[in-house]
């Protein structure tokens, strides 16, 4: 017991630390291109993060995150633009839309296993992509520029050369998904869902109310996935529907936390953190090329990650701590830290 | 005015069946999502476009050479790749067919640009045949007929040759088909394959009517999951009847309620019918 807690103990300085590591970084290179690259990754770590709580831990596959993604965007950037609201109020009630639709799109879909499950996810967020771009009230497929209000932190605008207040923005809203994410995976809800993931009918024998659990994690994922939309529109300034509906956004979460380690914390972080650096990097040095070499040579990672290291990066790392605990003779095993 | 969406909409069904078989039967047999299935499709159309342009080879006469490429395609994407994320956990099989599939996309757009090519001058290019009020497009009914010849002959083989049965039996009880005595690295192998000629079969006939680019597998590739879905994994005749339903819903979506919203209603029509046959109209 004393052998968990300390390891239970590690991982939180762990997150910890990672966590105030990327929350300096952007202060210390002042670099505009750097900053901009470490907001994607942030917030694509947050997405990947929100995304674990509902197919990492509960084993649901989603292959449908983009619609929650652009409600979030659609919801802030509307009340922003028709009713003057700001975007912090339009955050929350993206939030809460996104919340509700993923509840009553899912509850009917949550009978359904394994691979039909996430045909249907992949479904939902194709139909919500094709419903917004001929949706008039929202200019359809035109999109939306953003109306420019007055700079400052309540209509969330800033300087478009000062990144830094976007970083810390989205940062804080890293933060805050990774606590609940680390909250949830250490309650009660989170020994549930893992239950749910490992075997549902064991699960509902033992008095799990599998459904609701599942229709939790899935309101609470779809939620943290819309306040990330909402901040997305506000930092780009400019949505339409392929933007934030995009099958390649689903997909690039699902990737990203796969590639970095599904069901764990430390996932979505690492995974995030190869993508997005690796796209970013390789598009500004072979960039404008069109030829697509960064996608080229992130293909290629990812089918050699799959082939030789199908538990994720975190698993690498967990294979090498392993290693050392045997070595020093420590009797733990690691699978006890997630 | 309606025969002809009736019509229109049967014919890109067939062809969607032919597409889905090869997703089906992958899907049946090994267990896994091939998201680089488009991604066949696609290196069929250019293969014929290729062929086409360079020998001037009509896509009919450059069929099995390109059936053929896309096979060994399969065959190696099994061997090199696939082999080894078949037992592993979680998601990573998807992971790694999805990697496959960004990396023919880009691939494709390295060497031939990401240009939309035509193949403009077939033997069936412009021809029609008119049925009283209707209309048939001669490319588009080759490539029908085409696909439902081929679905029989993969339907055939897959009840009827031991080999099939050997296919079966795999997909059934892998650990009880080996101590039959079937060697299942093999009979996997062999189902990529077939899966690959399939799409690359598709792809000669769609190269056709349609047009040639690094992303033009994947609409297909995506309906085809729905179809392989609604039909039922590994089921070959669900494919089929998933297939036409799909082509027909795809139809007539766009008549009665404008083209933009014909995807909706595919995709609509899914969830609508899993929610009655949780596992596809002819699951097992």
């Amino acid at each position: 017991m004393v052998i968990i807690r300390d390891i239970l103990r590690d991982q939180k300085k762990g997150i910890a630390a990672l966590l105030v590591l990327i929350g300096l970084l952007p202060f210390i290179i002042q670099d505009n291109n750097f900053r901009h690259v470490m907001i994607m990754f942030v917030l694509f770590a947050a997405l990947g993060q929100a995304w674990n709580i509902i197919t990492g831990y509960a084993g649901q596959t989603s292959f449908g995150h983009a619609a929650f993604f652009g409600i979030g965007a659609y919801a802030s950037t509307v009340l922003l633009w028709k009713f003057d609201v700001s975007p912090w109020i339009g955050m929350l009630v993206g939030g809460i839309i996104a919340s509700l639709v993923a509840c009553v799109v899912s509850y009917p879909c949550f009978k359904l296993s394994g691979h039909y499950f996430a045909i249907a996810t992949l479904a939902i967020g194709e139909i919500m992509l094709q419903l917004f771009v001929s949706w008039e009230y929202v200019e359809g497929a035109t999109g939306i520029m953003l109306p420019i209000k007055e700079k400052g932190l309540l209509n969330m605008q800033f300087h478009p050369a000062n990144k830094l207040p976007y970083f810390y923005i989205i940062y804080l809203l890293f933060v805050l998904i990774v606590s609940i994410a680390y909250i949830i995976e250490r309650s009660k809800m989170g020994f549930y869902l893992k239950a749910i993931r490992e075997n549902p009918d064991a699960a509902m024998a033992i008095g799990i109310d599998t459904t609701k659990y599942k229709l939790y994690a899935m309101a609470v994922s779809a939620f943290l996935t819309a306040i990330v939309g909402s901040f997305y529109a506000q930092y780009v300034m400019y949505i339409d529907p392929f933007m934030v509906f995009a099958l390649r956004i689903s997909m690039q979460i699902v990737l990203l936390t796969v590639l970095g380690g599904l069901g764990n914390i430390f996932g979505p972080i690492i995974g995030s953190a190869i993508l997005i650096f690796l796209s970013q990097y390789t598009r500004i040095i072979l960039g404008g090329t069109g030829k697509g070499v960064d996608l080229i040579l992130f293909g290629l990672l990812v089918v050699v990650m799959a082939c030789y290291q199908p538990n994720g990066i975190v698993g690498l790392f967990r294979k090498f701590v392993t290693k050392r605990r045997r070595e020093v003779g420590v009797h733990g095993t690691a699978d006890v830290a997630g | 005015m309606i025969e002809q969406v009736a019509v229109s909409g049967l014919l890109m069904g067939l062809i969607y069946a032919l597409v889905a078989v090869g997703l089906s039967l992958t899907w049946g047999v090994l267990d896994i999502i091939n998201f680089a299935h488009g991604e066949y499709l696609m290196l069929s159309m250019y293969t014929a476009f290729w062929l086409y342009t360079l020998f001037n080879m009509d896509p009919y006469v450059s069929l099995p050479l390109a059936a053929l490429l896309i096979f060994v395609i399969g065959y190696l994407n099994y061997k090199i790749v696939i082999k080894k994320v078949i037992d592993a956990p979680g998601l990573t099989a998807l992971l790694a067919t999805f990697g496959l599939s960004l990396l023919f996309r880009n691939l494709a757009q390295f060497f031939w640009t990401p240009n939309i090519r035509f193949i403009s001058n077939t033997i069936v290019t412009d021809k029609k045949i008119e049925l009283g009020s209707v209309v048939l497009g001669m490319p588009q009914l080759v490539a029908a007929i085409g696909s439902i010849i081929m679905v029989f002959v993969i339907y055939h083989f897959i009840t009827k040759t031991k080999i099939g049965k050997a296919i079966q039996a795999t997909a059934q009880d892998k650990s009880t088909a080996r101590l039959m005595g079937i060697n299942t690295e093999k009979i996997y192998a062999l189902t990529l394959a077939i899966a690959g000629a399939a799409a690359g079969i598709a792809g000669s006939f769609m190269s056709t009517f349609y047009p040639v680019y690094p992303e033009s597998g994947m609409m297909y590739g995506l309906l085809g999951f729905v179809i392989v879905a609604l039909g039922g994994f590994g089921n070959i005749m669900g494919a089929l009847y998933g297939g036409i339903i799909i082509g027909l819903a795809e139809a007539f979506g766009a008549y009665f309620l404008g083209t933009q919203f014909k995807y909706a209603v595919v995709f609509l029509i899914y969830l609508v019918v899993i929610q009655f046959k949780p596992r596809g109209l002819f699951g097992w």
